[in-house]
């Protein structure tokens, strides 16, 4: 696992206060957790709009796990921790 | 573009309610002039009702007919999976897609790829939608099925308060949206969206009934606007959706006072000596087998001999069997066929429901444009639908042709032949001209009789005319009223034939007299011969007698006198004595 790149999208539409959480709490269990083996690439959607439909972004903020295959997607504000660490595989639920 | 034309329509129109035609034919009309413009729309019915057609169709007829763009965001299926399920209606997505006239956004949600945590807003979709109607300009909006959103995620609070923002900012956007939901039970929508959507709801409806499914269409709401409230039939079929509006509001019609021939000069003289009015409706019922369809098909045969259209809808007999029947009684509709003068639809009325039939009549009516229509027979349809739904249907189709100004003749079979008054799917009271072709029954044979029972605004006979069919096609005879009562058949020919010899039999009598008066005129002429030489030789009888009697008077004279000279000197007073003696 540690050797596998991580590619992580995170779509927010706007400085919101959600996004700014969303991120900030991405940054913090990346961090934690895939320490010098992730990338993350913030979209936002206010700017971009056109990348919304290529990864089928309903709801923002959006954590989308690009790499490592298969596609996931975290929706919200990841403040649950346990459930966004779950969700992307990176600690087995 | 449809703005504009309603509001030029309807002057005093600045405060009212702006409508966005949708193209989909007859529905424009139950709305009185579409869908609110600017204004979002549910559209709710169960599963298969038509309403992912419905919606594409305004989307395409949007984009086609009224050059205004639209965005079509699909949560159930993907564009090709919808781009090809509408090419079956002449539907080119793709091409629109190209064109920039229409935007398909499939939006895929499956839950177990989504993980919920914490705070979120639907903000993706509403940029998506916004990208997607910006980057066309799109005007209408259509979003299909937006409830498979309750599936994905779970958090129905988020979703109810940012479904409610969506509704909102759809028009704020200005665009016309149609927003279809499945419908719940007891509620028209399973999610209650009819809460956040009030300004126009039409409900679908797909119904079996005896087998024979219908679909129905009915506006639950639209507020601001006038909108038929009656629950509509509508139909699918090649050309995609159509609704039909069940009685026209009104019975201004175009009447004229031209005529057409019936094909039977006979019948022509009945009616006034100039047959039926154009755009009128006639109705020829019997009971069987007495020669409705060869009346029928001796009117389509008079229209196409005078080079105008004629559909014949037959819905108990095939095409083939129809132009053969007519062949052996002198009428060759194949030409007129081959002419496309002439077309023939043939279908069981089972085949689907009265409201499919009556589409697809009008369809073709409007497609071939005929001049004259001819349905045989009616009374099959009720095999398929009420006496009421009949009924209805057939006013509505009388409606929409005397608005077409197409003449209808409807043959209907009376299934009692005793009560010659018997309505024929009621619609006897409808019909402009009512033929009845009845059997008369005598001397152990079956004849046709043939009764104008009505024919509104015109002279028409009151005779009950012998309905003859022939090699050489129809004609009409006057029945014989005799002694005996009305005769038809051999009986009035045996009569005929009677009348003949008759006439034959008083020639020869008459002859025989004047031969006898000639004779007698003779006989009578040698009399008067004879008389008249017995009376020149009793007048010479006479006259000999006459110059007898003068010779006698003279000698006796002489004789005298002899006397007299011998007598002298005492003769001269015997003179005067002998004088007064005398």
């Amino acid at each position: 696992m540690e050797d596998k790149k991580w590619e992580l999208r995170l779509y927010i539409a706007g400085k919101t206060e959600k996004s700014a959480t969303a991120l900030s709490n991405l940054k913090k269990y990346c961090e934690e957790h895939l320490k010098g083996q992730y990338r993350i690439e913030v979209i936002d959607l206010m700017i971009k709009p056109q990348l919304a439909e290529g990864d089928q972004i309903l709801a923002v903020p959006t954590l989308v796990r690009k790499v490592p295959e298969p596609i996931r997607k975290i929706i919200g504000d990841l403040s649950d921790k346990e459930k966004v660490l779950v969700g992307l595989n990176i600690i087995p639920a | 573009m449809s703005k504009s034309k309603k509001a030029g329509k309807r002057p005093p129109a600045g405060r009212r309610l702006q409508k966005t035609l949708t193209g989909i034919a007859g529905l424009d009309e139950i709305t009185a002039g579409g869908l609110p413009t600017g204004r979002p729309t549910l559209i709710c019915g169960g599963a298969g009702c038509g309403k992912t057609l419905l919606s594409t169709e305004f989307i395409v007829k949007g984009a086609t007919l009224f050059n205004e763009p639209g965005v079509f965001m699909a949560f159930e299926e993907s564009g090709a999976e919808l781009a090809i399920n509408v090419a079956s209606l002449g539907f080119d997505l793709e091409q629109l897609q190209k064109a920039k006239k229409i935007k398909i956004d499939h939006v895929h949600i499956e839950r177990n790829e989504i993980e919920e945590t914490g705070a979120y807003d639907l903000e993706g979709l509403f940029i998506r939608l916004g990208y997607a109607i910006d980057s066309i300009g799109a005007k209408r909006v259509v979003l299909d099925t937006i409830e498979n959103l309750f599936g994905g995620l779970s958090n129905i609070g988020i979703l109810r308060a940012e479904l409610r923002r969506l509704f909102h900012w759809l028009k704020e956007k200005g665009v016309t949206a149609i927003i279809t939901a499945e419908s719940g039970e007891g509620k028209l929508t399973r999610q209650g969206l009819e809460e956040y959507v009030s300004d126009c709801v039409i409900m679908l409806d797909h119904r079996v009934i005896d087998q024979v499914s219908t679909r129905r269409l009915r506006i639950v709401k639209y507020r601001g606007s006038v909108h038929g409230t009656n629950e509509y039939p509508f139909l699918i079929d090649e050309d995609g959706l159509s609704v039909l509006p069940i009685t026209s509001l009104n019975l201004a019609k175009h009447v004229t006072m031209e005529r057409v021939s019936t094909g039977i000069p006979a019948l022509d003289k009945m009616m006034g000596g100039k047959g039926f009015y154009r755009g009128g409706s006639i109705l020829v019922s019997g009971t069987a087998g007495t020669g409705k369809t060869s009346i029928a098909a001796y009117f389509a045969n008079q229209t196409c001999a005078e080079g105008k259209r004629c559909i014949y809808f037959a819905f108990e007999e095939s095409p083939r069997q129809i132009v053969r029947n007519m062949r052996s009684i002198g009428l060759d509709l194949e030409k007129y066929i081959k002419n496309d003068l002439l077309q023939f639809h043939a279908s069981r009325p089972t085949l689907h429901g009265l409201e499919m039939h009556l589409v697809s009549i009008y369809k073709l009516i409007k497609q071939f444009k005929p001049s004259t229509v001819i349905l045989d027979p009616i009374t099959n349809l009720v095999t398929v639908g009420l006496m009421s739904d009949v009924k209805a249907m057939l006013i509505r189709l009388i409606d929409f042709l005397q608005d077409e100004q197409i003449t209808v003749m409807f043959t209907a079979l009376t299934l009692n032949s005793v009560v010659s008054e018997q309505t024929d799917e009621g619609v006897s009271s409808l019909v402009d001209t009512w033929l009845l072709v009845r059997d008369i029954e005598s001397n152990g044979e079956r004849n046709r009789g043939l009764y104008v029972i009505k024919s509104r605004g015109m002279k028409h006979s009151n005779q009950v005319r012998e309905f003859i069919i022939s090699d050489d096609g129809l004609d009409l005879v006057d029945v014989y009223l005799g002694p005996e009562g009305v005769l038809t058949g051999s009986a009035r020919e045996a009569q005929q034939i009677k009348e003949r010899t008759g006439i034959a039999l008083q020639d020869y009598a008459i002859n025989a007299k004047d031969r006898e008066i000639s004779r007698r005129r003779k006989v009578l002429e040698s009399k008067i011969l004879g008389l008249q030489t017995e009376f020149e030789s009793t007048e010479e009888e006479l006259n000999k007698i006459y110059m007898q009697e003068e010779l006698k008077k003279q000698v006796m004279e002489g004789s005298r006198q002899e006397m007299l000279r011998l007598r002298r000197g005492d003769a001269a007073a015997d003179k005067n004595d002998k004088k007064n003696g005398r």
